[in-house]
């Protein structure tokens, strides 16, 4: 069932006079500070959204760097230690002929968090110069993002589920490696840039383009 | 500038307010099983079922004693010439323990049992006295508020696959077997994507903030 069943133009709470809650969906009068059913903070456009975003953007961007740099998991076989960094040990992996799980890694560790730089800017420009996509394209870019950075965190778990497990006294043992720290840090950063980004921005520049026609 | 006199007659309280694309609606509550879905931006608004309360309750109850079961009994273990090695998903997590590694190791143990965990008893907290027709619990309405903030930090089924990456890697290198725990996580994360499915959000607001005609 949808809500509109007809054509008609959609009314925005701010168009209205009203403030919406982002939590609780429930309306208010524009001037009410905090919502009364649950009690989040209201505002109706968040202004300083995109100065969080990017603020939250660039130290995610800043921790990336050393996260690759430095190794990730430092192998000791017998006599032989080995740090691999992240994009070493995928590399590594496919050498061995493991493509399947060198694909996870490189998709997880270096596309998605790659990709979730990119979109945040693009969005946090886009809406901005109100240029790029249609809303649609552009909030779908926002979901993707928003549901997929997550998921970048699946190396973390890798590193020390093989910390833990590959501890086997002289003959193998694997410590992880600095960049462990940085990776985690980069991704917790990213995810709390894109959770700062007011998405009711990316209809505005819609309908503000509308309005220009 | 939009005709806004069909929105603004009324009181407040019959309005729902999209939180992605701010368009506002005369609130008409879908039949159980139906979803009400935004006209502009296709985000869904509500989606009550049927008996969600008591699903979600039974659901969340299994769901706590898998963490702590899971989290003590053995999940992995490797041998190889002759040495073995077994640990638990609390081991797994509390890995990183040199320097500022140890904030790792909480941030590790916090997304993958205690996030999950918390959420889940917050969830019982919230929604038991619902279920009852009881009023809400004592701060009920920050408990549900805590426990939606930190529905992206709970992060069991990405550990879930981790499991599996970290499984091929060691494959060649050592023999590898499951303990019950690898089990019991299993179904953990399958219950936990389960619920999120039947929770509808805008529900359990509704009914904390008219308790009786729920």
């Amino acid at each position: 069932m949808e809500l509109s069943g007809t054509s008609e133009k959609t009314v925005t709470a701010r168009a209205a006079g009203l403030v919406a809650c982002t939590r609780c969906t429930r309306a208010w009068p524009i001037e009410t500070q905090v919502c009364g059913r649950c009690g989040a903070k209201l505002v109706s456009r968040d202004e300083n959204s995109l100065q969080r975003v990017w603020a939250l953007w660039i130290v995610g961007l800043m921790c990336y760097v050393p996260a690759n740099v430095y190794p990730m998991l430092r192998t000791q076989q017998l006599f032989q230690v080995d740090e691999s960094t992240i994009i070493g040990g995928a590399v590594d992996l496919a050498h061995y002929g493991a493509f399947g799980i060198a694909t996870i890694i490189l998709v997880a560790s270096v596309v998605i968090p790659l990709g979730k730089f990119w979109a945040i800017a693009f969005l946090a420009v886009s809406v901005r110069s109100g240029r790029g996509f249609a809303s649609h394209h552009r909030l779908l870019m926002y979901e993707v993002v928003e549901y997929i950075g997550r998921w970048s965190m699946i190396d973390i778990f890798v590193v020390a589920i093989l910390s833990a497990l590959v501890q086997l006294q002289g003959l193998a043992s694997i410590t992880p490696g600095p960049a462990a720290f940085f990776f985690a840090l980069s991704v917790i950063f990213t995810m709390l840039s894109a959770q700062a980004f007011d998405p009711r921005m990316i209809w505005d520049a819609q309908a503000d383009d509308d309005e220009a026609l | 500038m939009a005709d806004v006199s069909h929105v603004s007659r009324g009181p407040l309280e019959g309005l729902i307010v999209c939180p992605v694309c701010d368009a506002t609606y005369q609130l008409q509550r879908p039949k159980n099983g139906e979803r009400a879905v935004c006209g502009r931006c296709h985000k869904v608004l509500i989606a009550p079922r049927r008996k969600a309360g008591v699903q979600i309750i039974a659901v969340a109850v299994a769901v706590v004693v898998l963490i702590i079961a899971a989290s003590v009994f053995p999940f992995l273990s490797i041998s190889a010439a002759g040495r073995s090695n077994a640990v638990s998903i609390l081991d797994a997590a509390l890995t990183f323990t040199e320097g500022p590694m140890l904030v790792l190791a909480l941030l590790t143990a916090g997304f993958i049992i205690f996030v999950p965990l918390l959420r889940m008893l917050l969830t019982m907290y919230v929604l038991i006295p619902v279920v009852l027709d009881r009023p809400p619990a004592r701060h009920a309405i920050r408990a549900f508020r805590l426990s939606e903030a930190m529905r992206p930090w709970s992060m069991a089924e990405i550990f879930a696959l981790g499991c599996a990456v970290a499984l091929v890697k060691v494959a060649d290198l050592a023999t590898v077997s499951f303990g019950p725990a690898f089990w019991m996580f299993g179904v953990l994360v399958v219950l936990v994507i389960v619920q999120d499915g039947f929770l509808c959000k805008w529900s359990v607001w509704n009914s904390l903030e008219h308790p009786k005609r729920q």
